[in-house]
């Protein structure tokens, strides 16, 4: 019986594997081939069944003048958006979190409480809620169709994110560790810098992650608040998609599109499963 | 040049957690505050190192007013019954923390934790990270904290109530050694515990508090034999002492149908009701003694406590030794009469073993 579940369980495993990864090697295999080798029959194997080529990434690189798409601009916009926005949102959501976990705040029937639900509450609409104020604000100080512009939808977008996770955060640091760096003579600023950050950063790793996530796949916002001047990845990807690009280009831009993600996620993995969340203190 | 209290007064929801504190602490000498959980003692304790404003009344410490300072300003150390210390840091930087907030210099700063760490026997641990420690060591951390800063007032918030038996027992002998010899005759420190015996073999100044109220305060010895009323008889023990409601009549005591002979120390007493407080240890098993009904027995170490029940009176009895009882059982038991306390009607204490009254 034991063997069965064993082997069920294993076979299951592998399957599902399989599913996850066979796309990848589709597009990685893709991406190295010619059109040659896409068209004419069925190939897997690099040197056995096509000759790899570099041609695929090579029309990512080019400028439309000389016949490729130039996805470099795009990748370069949207790492600098979904670096700066998820910076800024831990700055500001890691300081909301802690004010919010060690303070009490009233403002009539508002309580801390409340205010953590505000937060959260910016993620629980739908998007397509936010896009109107939102194209109408930016068009009306000038943003629209800018990095700024997307910068600061972004930090609207991400700061629930690291406000949520750092607040369930602090409230897992005991009180008295801030009590106690008081006593020791740290007044309430050098007690957040010297000892409670210090012993947060598995927590503003995860929020940071989150944010990258969050802030690199959005393609609604950036295709609603974008036109011709600023361009961000996941909007070029999808309109390669409607041209007439290749395939092999279109699994290199694929693949280089999901590569921080999937980087991301090993981090963000590792210090999941090591427990370093909950167990840092006690 | 004390740390004078007056009038301490804090309610932050529909309940008393200090109410009317006063006191007056002097320099180099002991203080324990005793009172079960969530007395106030905790509250005492944060109000005193400034993590608490009270609502009304104020501290003065060396004749300054203690409420306009801040907590990093007040030079005073805390070890929380948690074991609290920087888990980012290792024992040696956990111990030199305050030091280096107070900008001492590195010579001095080494030798201080140096000293620290061979009263609190953790010589060699220094580099150790402090999730590696086990409880015992991580609350000898705190505590070494806490003396290196040689802070004029050092407050232990339960210090030992986390941990097991055995290392409590062992710390609290530490505790005694480490009091007298390695502190300055500049500091004031203060205790605060919910153990009795821990008040009666620390012997300092104790302080029973009770939902934020001073009950009691005197040596240690003074709260043991006379404690001015049922709940500080009460709080003072443990288990707390046996409440009796009896009749005293011309020369005998009588409760359930059980009569005690009058002792010497009780003679005076009117005849009526009164509350008698025996002390568990002084009930004892005996073939000459009248019957109860166990219902329950508690094995403790090597003692066992025997929970009694005739009629209506409920007594708890520590027998000195490792017994198996089964529940429901009869069993025979003796009061001490000798020990018997008076209280009044209203908890007032009439008449005590140790000093006599007449009420």
């Amino acid at each position: 019986m034991e063997k069965l579940y064993k082997f069920l369980k294993y076979t299951f495993i592998i399957l599902w594997t399989v599913f996850i990864v066979a796309p990848f090697l589709w597009a990685i295999s893709t991406s190295f081939k010619d059109f040659q080798s896409v068209n004419s029959k069925v190939t897997y194997i690099p040197w056995l069944d096509f000759e790899p080529t570099l041609e695929g990434w090579r029309v990512l690189i080019k400028s439309p003048a000389r016949g490729g798409v130039d996805i470099v601009e795009p990748y370069f916009n949207s790492l600098f958006v979904t670096c700066t926005a998820s910076l800024i949102s831990i700055v500001l959501g890691t300081l909301a979190a802690y004010a919010l976990s060690r303070f009490t705040f009233k403002a009539g029937f508002v309580r801390n409480n409340d205010i953590t639900f505000f937060f959260i509450s910016q993620r629980i609409m739908p998007p397509i809620v936010l896009s109107i104020p939102f194209f109408i604000f930016l068009s009306t100080i000038g943003l629209l169709d800018s990095l700024i512009g997307l910068v600061v939808v972004y930090i609207v977008l991400l700061m629930p994110i690291a406000v949520w996770i750092m607040v369930d955060f602090f409230n897992r640091v005991p009180k008295e560790l801030d009590e106690t760096a008081l006593i020791d003579g740290c007044n309430p600023y050098q007690a957040f810098y010297k000892v409670v950050l210090p012993n947060s950063i598995p927590g503003l790793i995860v929020a940071g992650m989150f944010c990258i996530i969050f802030g690199w796949i959005d393609f609604f916002f950036a295709f609603i608040l974008t036109f011709t001047e600023v361009q961000l990845l996941p909007v070029k990807v999808v309109a390669l998609n409607s041209s007439i690009t290749p395939w092999w280009s279109l699994s290199a831009s694929a693949l280089i599109s999901v590569a921080p993600l999937i980087i991301v996620a090993f981090v963000v993995e590792r210090y999941l499963s090591k427990g370093n969340l909950s167990g840092a203190l006690k | 040049m004390n740390l004078v209290a007056k009038h301490l007064t804090y309610k932050p929801d529909d309940q008393y957690h200090l109410n009317d504190v006063s006191f007056n602490f002097e320099k180099g000498r002991l203080y324990t505050i005793l009172g079960r959980t969530l007395s106030g003692k905790t509250t005492l304790l944060k109000t005193i190192a400034g993590l608490l404003n009270p609502d009304s009344g104020n501290i003065n410490f060396e004749d300054k007013n203690f409420s306009k300072v801040p907590v990093w300003e007040r030079n005073v150390a805390m070890v929380y019954q948690q074991f609290i210390n920087y888990p980012h840091l290792s024992v040696y930087e956990n111990i030199s923390f305050p030091l280096k907030q107070r900008k001492l210099n590195e010579e001095n700063i080494k030798k201080n934790v140096e000293d620290a760490l061979k009263t609190v026997g953790l010589v060699g641990f220094e580099n150790r990270k402090i999730q590696e420690l086990s409880g015992g060591q991580q609350q000898r951390v705190a505590l070494a904290r806490s003396l290196a800063k040689k802070a004029k007032i050092l407050l232990l918030d339960e210090p030992l109530v986390n941990l097991d038996y055995k290392l409590r027992e062992q710390l609290r002998e530490e505790f005694k050694t480490i009091f007298n010899e390695g502190l300055a005759n500049e500091t004031i420190l203060i205790y605060s515990t919910t153990d009795p015996q821990e008040v009666m073999e620390l012997n300092g100044e104790v302080i029973v508090l009770d939902e934020g109220k001073v009950l009691q305060t005197g040596p240690a010895k003074d709260i043991f034999e006379n404690p001015i009323n049922l709940k500080v008889a009460e709080i003072s023990n443990d288990p707390p002492m046996n409440i009796i409601n009896g009749l005293k009549i011309d020369g005998k005591i009588t409760f359930e149908n059980i009569n005690i002979k009058l002792p010497k120390h009780l003679s005076q007493l009117d005849n009526k009701n009164y509350n008698f407080g025996i002390r568990s240890s002084e009930i004892k098993l005996s073939d000459s003694g009248e019957e109860f009904e166990i219902e329950l027995a508690e094995i403790s170490g090597s003692e066992t406590l025997l929970h009694l029940k005739r009629g209506s009176t409920k007594v708890i009895a520590l027998i000195e030794e490792v017994m198996n009882f089964k529940i429901h059982e009869k069993v025979k038991v003796v009061f001490n009469s000798d020990k018997f306390y008076v209280f009044a009607e209203d908890g007032k204490l009439i008449s005590s073993p140790y000093r006599i009254k007449n009420g």
